[in-house]
């Protein structure tokens, strides 16, 4: 047998020996004995000095390629092994992925809160400032100061909660007009602000009336806003509350710190304006009331109605919050059961 | 104000559905309750004649009747009204059809007799029993002989009219009447509608003045005006002014008392009739003397006090001035003669008359938002000749008028750019002249504006703005252009109070409490609760119950019902926190309390929920300390934060709760609420914390900034300790910090043993020390040294055994 057909049987039985090993330690054993020193490929390539010296050449390259062929083989025939010990053992590791995850401590901003800190959030965006008022608010700045005289008809000291002939748990968010209205420097710029907080109202508790809820009020004042602007505003609001497919109208109404003074119906939720149950058919929610700011309300608070002028407006989120989540009765805002609140718990809006 | 379409018609060409009328009204005017009409959801009713009727054989008030429905054959229906009788022209409800209520009326058998059909009262079809005539009250309606006998009814009493409900603004008085309602309809709809003076009919051998004299204080009645109808029959009014009276939700009573309320209707003038037999004397309009007492028309006696305005006689008061007439001088069935009165009460007087007597009529709600002193006579005139052709009689000639008021009318200049500059439209002034032109406001351009004249009518409009609103409604605010504020620029911003506050909110959601809000009245008991400093009460005066009566001085007592309101709706695991204000007062004396922001919070129960691989244990003391320590951290409060024990709040428990201090500033306390408060709340074991926010948001803050991380390793040493029960963690981390060397680091407490191994009175303590010099690696001989100084001063200083 010729030197090189000695080195083919060796390949070809290595080779066999190799892809029948099921085991690591064997497949090493296997590439010691073919590649060592004392393995048959050495032992083959002695005799090649018995060989005449021009065939010596292409014999010793064909021993190196049968050995690189040999490592290839274990290196890939290793890697299977490996592979195999390591699949088996994630199998063995497979795990009930749905199993529930271990619970977490989170909790949720209250919903009201969540209305209110999207209407500051996009009130923030288009330049208004942010005012907070006491909630003890004084006759004059709840009243008076907002075109309501004592004696007008409009305000009912029913309506209201007296702490004596001069304070009075406020019943409205307005009176925060007057209060920026006088603080405010109109050299420095237009006046944009809105204003959320509690008020009190002299109400029996029951699903659509409660004594205290929330109010966020508006208002903008500078040389030239105009209704259009208003109007604007509020399209602007309900679309970027609610949806672009929303849209508002406006009807008239009467509040004595503005003239004009509007209603604001938004496009019902329910229906998306086709007329249903909620909004009586008509496709239309009111949702807020606004105006023009009364000429009083600006002289009283200092400022000339001849020079400037603006809108107010005045939301309810409870209400906003009813009509967004379908909420049926105002006093689940206020009782805190934890399957109520922690039912608002999707922050994307 | 209940508008019957078939009214505004008289004066209108309308011919729009109700629905649309009604939507144009609420787009343009006031806003519309609702659009109803009296045969809704009503089915087969019609008109029956009784042929004949029998009694029932067994019963005592039944009978049979024989009734003509208008087929073939006359049905057989039995009836159990008092007043039912042969020959009457009655209501018949067929077999099969529907009655008020949804009702459906089937053949049936009463008392073993067949009824084919219901004859009906008035309100078994829907009517209001406050509008039923007392004449059906009790008994099924019969109509006058004159009606089509098998036709459906619904004509025949106004059902098929359509009502429009107007919910009118406090400033449109104007439209709590139809001719009121016609103008601003003639508006909107670009119509002329004519409006006639009424023709009276007067006998000139009667002299008004003769019959009666009346005087009036001014500042009471600006207008008071009486005229006499002398020899009046008193009957009830025909069919078609009934109708007309209960479509308006007004009850029938008799042909004079029902002019004055259709009159009332018509001209939103209220007026009132006297039976003139019953007058003592002259009469005159003054305020009540104190304690005087009259009796209304409703047969209640009232006590009167100087506020409440009178007209009275020689004797006594015959009426409550605009609100409700006397009993004693009301028209019965036997009054001859009859005095009209026509006025205009002061709206003042009106208003607290009605609201102390709780008397909210037609009449004094119209008094109350202004009459329109244009038509006070016409009112009276109209009136005078409808009681002349319904119930006869002889008007005298004249009126006695003891006031009389001819406001000046308010002329406002308005310009087209004013205008638009404060509506952002681009109207004309000839577009705007149109508009007054629709309204019937005469207006004269001057210069380059106009001088509107405000008719007496529309007292509403004072100023240029009121011109604006009416300019814009007409118009119509759907045709207003949208844009946005333009001008200087602003920057929007939250302030760093604002922002601590959002943030604050944050970090305890974060920590997994939820936001509560819960009320800012409550009872004198709670409000006292868990007080941080002294305060007297702020109270309520006139408190609509006990629960919200004074206002909070704690948030915690609220957050404990809250707690209270989920146990008792079984819901064990709490984890709330509330942010708002509190009200303080330093005394008595001051009456507008001082606001403070405080930040609150409870726990109870599971922090988290219990699962298969979340093993739980119910909250304590350090757990909500964690919370709180990571939320005051957060808020980057600078100092350090320290917790010393208290038994100063009578509501924690006195071995368990903590003063918390920043920086030696006292911001609150945390602990476990009182078993005995716990028990009153009826809540399980609950911790809580309450703490000044408004203090946190003042007191200084630490900015971030960054500090290098040492690239050489720390050394880290543990040490076990046995320390008298007494010695505190903070008293052992303190010594700790102060001698611990310049490269201590950190210190970690991280074993708490007391019990079996550890002789009585005694705890083990176990704390590793973290060593780090950010400059070099350190030498263990270093550490060594520095440790053993520690360990010294433990010994020495705290008794401490090393072990």
């Amino acid at each position: 047998m010729s030197l090189r057909d000695q080195l083919t049987e060796i390949k070809q039985k290595g080779l066999a020996d190799i892809d029948s090993t099921t085991d690591l330690k064997k497949l090493n054993e296997i590439r010691v004995h073919l590649l060592g020193k004392k393995g048959p490929i050495t032992a083959a390539l002695r005799g090649i000095k018995d060989l005449p010296v021009d065939e010596r050449p292409e014999v010793g390259s064909y021993a190196n390629k049968i050995r690189d062929a040999i490592t290839q083989a274990v290196a890939d025939h290793r890697e299977n092994l490996e592979n195999a010990v390591l699949n088996k053992q994630l199998a063995a590791e497979t795990i009930d992925v749905t199993l529930p995850g271990k619970p977490v401590a989170q909790g949720q901003p209250h919903v009201i809160q969540q209305i209110i800190d999207e209407f500051v959030d996009l009130f923030l965006g288009m330049g208004y400032q942010v005012l907070q008022g006491p909630e003890v608010e004084s006759d004059k700045y709840n009243f008076e100061m907002m075109n309501l005289p004592k004696n007008h008809p409009a305000r009912d000291m029913q309506d209201t909660f007296y702490l004596s002939s001069e304070y009075l748990m406020r019943s409205q968010t307005s009176p925060m007009q007057a209060r920026a209205l006088e603080k405010h420097d109109f050299s420095k710029g237009p006046l944009k602000m809105i204003s959320p907080g509690i008020v009190y109202r002299r109400d029996t508790d029951d699903p659509t009336h409660s004594h205290q809820f929330h109010q966020v009020e508006g208002l903008v004042i500078d040389r030239h806003i105009t209704m259009a602007d208003l109007k604007g505003t509020l399209i602007t609001m309900a679309q970027k509350i609610f949806g672009d497919k929303f849209d508002i109208r406006l009807r008239p109404s009467y509040f004595p710190f503005t003239e004009p003074s509007v209603e604001v119906d938004v496009t019902c939720f329910n229906c998306m304006g086709k007329g249903c149950d909620v909004c009586k058919h008509t496709g239309w929610i009111e949702v807020l009331g606004a105006g023009m700011v009364h000429p009083n309300v600006l002289e009283m608070a200092g400022v000339d109605s001849k020079v400037y002028g603006g809108f107010a407006f005045g939301v309810g989120p409870d209400r906003f919050a009813m009509l967004k989540y379908g909420v049926d009765d105002i006093r689940d805002f206020y009782l805190d059961d934890v399957r109520f609140l922690d039912q608002f718990d999707k922050r994307g809006i | 104000m209940r508008l019957a379409y078939s009214w505004l018609k008289k004066y209108l060409d309308l011919d729009m559905p109700a629905k649309d009328l009604a939507e144009k009204i609420e787009r343009t005017a006031v806003e519309v309750d609702s659009v109803t009409r009296g045969d809704n959801g009503l089915k087969k009713i019609v008109i029956g004649h009784i042929l004949s009727m029998t009694t029932h054989p067994d019963s005592d008030h039944l009978h049979i009747c024989s009734v003509d429905v208008g087929e073939d054959q006359p049905l057989q229906i039995v009836c159990g009204a008092p007043n039912v009788a042969a020959g009457q022209k009655v209501i018949v409800a067929l077999p099969n059809s529907r009655i008020g209520g949804n009702v459906k009326i089937k053949r049936s058998k009463m008392r073993g007799v067949e009824s084919e059909g219901m004859i009906c009262a008035l309100d078994e079809i829907g009517f209001s029993k406050d509008v039923v005539p007392k004449e059906w009250a009790d008994g099924i309606y019969v109509f006058d002989d004159d009606v089509p006998v098998g036709e459906p009814v619904y004509h025949y009493l106004g059902m098929d009219d359509p009502i429009i409900d107007l919910d009118v603004t406090p400033n449109r008085g104007d439209m709590l009447s139809i001719l009121g309602t016609v103008h601003e309809l003639a508006a909107i709809y670009n119509q002329h509608p004519e409006i006639k003076a009424p023709v009276v009919n007067e006998d000139p051998s009667l002299r008004a003045n003769d019959e009666i004299h009346a005087t009036a204080d001014h500042q009471l009645a600006k207008t008071y005006k009486l005229r006499v109808i002398k020899g009046v029959k008193i009957a009830p009014s025909p069919a078609w002014l009934q109708i007309t009276l209960w479509n308006a939700g007004v009850r029938p009573i008799n042909n004079v008392v029902d002019v004055t309320n259709y009159i009332l209707m018509k001209y939103g003038q209220p007026l009132h009739s006297f039976d003139q037999d019953k007058i003592d004397g002259d009469i005159t309009v003054r305020l009540a003397n104190q304690g005087e007492k009259i009796t209304t028309l409703d047969e209640e006696e009232r006590e009167l006090s100087t506020e409440d305005m009178v007209i009275a006689d020689q004797k006594q008061p015959i009426a409550i001035a605009g609100v409700m007439g006397g009993f004693n001088t009301q028209i019965d069935d036997n009054t001859k003669d009859v005095v009209l009165e026509s006025a205009i009460f002061d709206s003042f007087h009106i208003r607290k008359t009605a609201q102390r007597h709780v008397l909210h009529s037609e009449a004094s709600q119209r008094f109350e938002r202004g009459i329109n002193p244009d038509t006070v006579e016409a009112a009276v005139n109209e009136a005078a000749n409808m009681i002349q052709q319904l119930a006869g009689g002889h008007i005298a000639q004249g009126i006695v008028t003891a006031s009389e008021y001819h406001p000046e009318l308010p002329t406002i200049f308005i310009t087209a750019e004013r205008t638009n500059h404060v509506l952002g439209t681009d109207l004309s002034l000839e577009d705007i002249k149109q508009i007054f032109d629709r309204l019937g406001f005469s207006s004269e351009s001057v210069k380059d504006g106009l001088n509107v004249t405000i008719p007496a009518r529309r007292w509403d409009i004072h100023i240029e703005a009121d011109l604006f609103e009416e300019v814009a409604r007409i118009y119509g605010y759907d045709n207003l252009p949208a844009t946005l504020p333009t001008g200087r620029q602003t920057i929007g911003t939250l302030t760093p109070t604002q922002k601590i506050q959002r943030a604050s909110r944050q970090i305890l959601e974060g920590l997994g409490l939820t936001q509560a809000i819960s009320y800012s009245l409550t009872t004198e008991a709670k409000a006292s609760m868990f007080l941080m400093r002294d305060s007297k009460l702020t109270k309520l005066m006139s408190p609509m119950t006990q629960d919200h009566s004074t206002l909070r001085m704690n948030i915690l007592s609220g957050l404990l019902d809250d707690v209270a309101y989920n146990h008792a709706h079984k819901v064990d695991d709490v984890a709330l926190y509330e942010t708002g204000r509190v009200f303080y007062k330093d005394s008595d004396d001051q009456v507008r309390p001082e606001e403070v922001e405080h930040i609150a919070g409870v726990l109870t129960g599971n922090l988290t929920d219990p699962s298969w691989n979340n093993h739980v244990s119910p909250v304590d003391f350090y757990q909500l300390k964690g919370i709180v320590d990571q939320f005051i951290t957060n808020l980057g409060v600078n100092g350090a934060i320290t917790y010393t024990s208290t038994d100063r709040y009578p509501e924690m428990h006195p071995g368990r709760t903590a003063d918390i201090a920043v920086h030696g500033h006292y911001v609150g306390f945390i602990g476990q609420v009182h078993p005995k408060i716990a028990k009153q709340f009826k809540i399980k074991q609950t911790y809580a914390f309450e703490l000044n926010m408004q203090t946190l948001i003042d007191l200084p803050k630490t900015d971030d900034q960054y500090q290098a991380i040492s690239k050489y390793p720390s050394v880290k040493r543990d040490i076990s300790l046995l320390v008298d029960t007494s010695v505190s963690n903070d008293q052992v981390v303190e010594l700790m910090n102060k001698r611990g060397g310049a490269f201590l680091h950190d210190i970690q407490l991280f074993d708490v043993y007391e019990g079996k191994n550890v002789p009585n009175g005694k705890k083990s303590m176990a704390y590793s020390l973290v060593y780090v010099n950010p400059r070099e690696t350190l030498k263990d001989e270093v550490v060594t040294a520095a440790f053993e100084k520690v360990k010294k001063h433990l010994t020495d200083e705290l008794n401490a055994e090393i072990r």
